[in-house]
């Protein structure tokens, strides 16, 4: 239902290499944005299952709240984008979807987040059976210094999935369209990639253990242009399989990769000069972009803020 | 002169010495050469001193164990085996500890316990080891001696390294203040160099599902892999050449005993004990003869560890 259709999308990948080429990543004009988000086809309400609901969500660390009070849903297959701009809150919420925040000293969690309707905080949960549900993809590639074989292993073997072994790396490796490049030297270093192919093989050693949900945080702001128009046409093959979280800097990517798109922004009045992001606006992308129901979400998308 | 223009590249300023660079460079070739020609000299003094010892027993000193100023008959074959299996010993004992206490402080401890912790440690590196061969003669020789030693000789006798009686002196305690010695320096790196453990690669494992223990295992642990083997390799380096402490509690014994109850000596032991009091010239250049085989010693130790640590980079395919 919610694939863009082929020419659709070499259309949008022409745009995308314009403007990378052109190097216009911020201040772009609300029209293009909505042309971009305009050929996201809508998703019909009903076919919504809702995989992730937040519920007054605040995280802080040490005390002071880096993002306050977010309501929302992510609902499956789709790819939700997290944009707004820098010191907003989006990757420490991300962060918070799997339990990573568990690993920053003094990060709490407060509010509900659930998992089909699993308290991801309950006392009882182990956040590492969660990671291995909701997998994650960071910023800057990070291949084990392993051979590329045993960086798509190292999940499957974490987690006893060692039956059919070759046969998993192989499907993972497919899924992210690194096997023709990389099947003849599976054992050498994945360390000798290019940064694109690190993030690819990032992916799939991500996908292998099958997660349900896989968390990206920034996962191309590392890469140059053309290895960026791949991970984005690659998130828009995952999604028929798994649900995407991708924190984002550039509205770009979101209008092209995303079915829903949350707006966060910083708020600084709040009590005593603090500085807690807020979630803004959580909306279809096109209509985040194309009629934004609120001004500060408005002023974002034409460039006159952020 | 103009600046309107920019100006072309003759009319730029003529190259002038740097007298910093000059002299970072001068200082730190220096210090270079320096370091090299000190061990040169130093390793042909020890040769030179030592000649005399070599030219009248040659290579069998490393097999004769007579030790006999009257007779003037010397070998080194028990400090050999005293040095190797006190050193050894205190290695395959301290190293495993010492990479689980650089392992806790870095990774598992509670943060508010990690830097009061980390400065015990590194406060147990800065105990004189003049002061631990003195508590080695105190407390623990003497325990050893009246609770340890009997019960290994009850179960283990059979084997000549836990036969023969109790004492409060021998291999054994020698062991144990080596061991204690050495933990805190390979504990100290081995911290640093899990804290140097890219946070990146942590979480890509934490993020897999991995639980703490599994990405130490798989990912931290691989990544430090040489540089525990060289701390190691140090530890064994400081344990080879421990004269003081060793001699307070090893008993400087003259007779061979594969007993590690029995008063023994070490290399270095030998060396500090005697050299002052040496009575003939054939007996200090025998001394500086142990010190020759002391320096080869620690040279060769040297040389597997940066074996290894290449042949592990090598692996890794150039992580580093």
């Amino acid at each position: 239902m919610s694939t863009v259709s082929e020419p659709d999308r070499v259309e949008s990948a022409d745009a995308a290499e314009q403007e990378s080429t052109a190097e216009v990543v911020q201040n772009q004009s609300q029209a293009n944005l909505g042309e971009l988000a305009a050929k996201r086809t809508p998703v019909p309400v009903g076919d919504r299952e809702v995989v992730l609901k937040l519920d007054d969500v605040t995280v802080s660390y040490s005390g002071s709240a880096a993002i306050k009070a977010v309501s929302m849903d992510v609902f499956r297959r789709h790819v939700t984008a997290f944009i707004g701009p820098s010191g907003c809150g989006k990757t420490t919420l991300l962060r918070s979807l799997n339990r990573m925040n568990d690993l920053v000293p003094g990060a709490i969690v407060d509010g509900t987040i659930t998992y089909h309707g699993h308290d991801l905080y309950d006392a009882g949960v182990d956040p590492v059976e969660v990671r291995r549900r909701i997998g994650m993809v960071f910023q800057r590639p990070n291949p084990f210094p392993k051979s590329i074989f045993d960086n798509v292993a190292y999940g499957l073997r974490l987690h006893g999935m060692k039956d059919r072994l070759d046969e998993r790396v192989e499907s993972a490796l497919l899924k992210t369209g690194l096997w023709d490049e990389v099947k003849d030297r599976l054992k050498s270093s994945a360390l000798a990639l290019s940064g694109g192919q690190q993030q690819r093989l990032c992916i799939a050693r991500a996908l292998a253990i099958e997660p349900e949900v896989v968390l990206m945080d920034e996962p191309a702001s590392a890469l140059d242009p053309i290895a960026t128009q791949r991970i984005e046409d690659l998130i828009g093959e995952l999604k028929d399989d798994y649900t995407i979280v991708i924190v984002t800097h550039n509205m770009q990517q979101a209008a092209r990769v995303a079915d829903m798109t949350a707006f966060f922004s910083v708020d600084v009045s709040a009590e005593r000069g603090g500085r807690n992001g807020v979630l803004v606006e959580y909306a279809p992308t096109a209509d985040l972009f194309i009629r934004p129901a609120d001004p500060r979400t408005e002023a974002y998308v034409t460039g006159r803020f952020g | 002169m103009i600046a309107e223009t920019p100006a072309p590249a003759s009319t730029f300023r003529r190259r002038r010495p740097r007298f910093g660079d000059a002299g970072l460079r001068v200082l730190a070739g220096v210090a270079a050469i320096g370091s090299l020609l000190l061990v040169a000299l130093l390793t042909y003094k020890v040769v030179d001193e030592a000649w005399p010892s070599i030219a009248q027993f040659g290579l069998s000193f490393l097999w004769s164990e007579d030790w006999n100023a009257v007779t003037g008959e010397f070998g080194a074959r028990d400090l050999i085996w005293g040095t190797a299996f006190s050193s050894l010993v205190a290695v395959a004992i301290a190293a495993p500890v010492a990479i689980a206490i650089g392992l806790f402080l870095s990774e598992l401890a509670p943060r508010r316990l990690r830097a009061p912790v980390g400065a015990l440690v590194e406060l147990l590196a800065a105990i004189p080891s003049v002061v631990l061969g003195l508590w080695g003669i105190i407390v623990l020789g003497p325990f050893l001696q009246q609770h340890i030693e009997p019960r290994l000789g009850d179960w283990l006798g059979f084997i000549p390294l836990f036969s023969g009686s109790p004492s409060n002196v021998g291999l054994l305690p020698a062991a144990i203040v080596l061991t204690i010695m050495i933990i805190p320096i390979v504990a100290s790196i081995s911290r640093e160099l899990f804290l140097s453990v890219p946070g990146d690669l942590k979480q890509g494992s934490l993020a897999l599902g991995s639980t703490r223990w599994e990405m130490v295992r798989n990912v931290a642990i691989p990544q430090v892999s040489a540089g525990l083997v060289a701390a190691v390799i140090l530890g064994l380096a400081r344990a080879l050449g421990e004269a003081i402490a060793v001699s307070q509690v090893i008993g400087g014994g003259l007779n061979f005993s594969a007993s590690v109850f029995q008063p023994a000596d070490t290399l270095a032991g030998r060396i500090a004990s005697q050299y002052q009091g040496s009575t003939s010239n054939l007996q200090t250049a025998s001394l500086a003869y142990l010190a020759v085989i002391l320096l080869a010693m620690s040279l060769i130790a040297n040389i597997t560890a940066q074996l290894i640590v290449r042949r592990i980079r090598q692996r890794m395919g150039g992580a580093h």
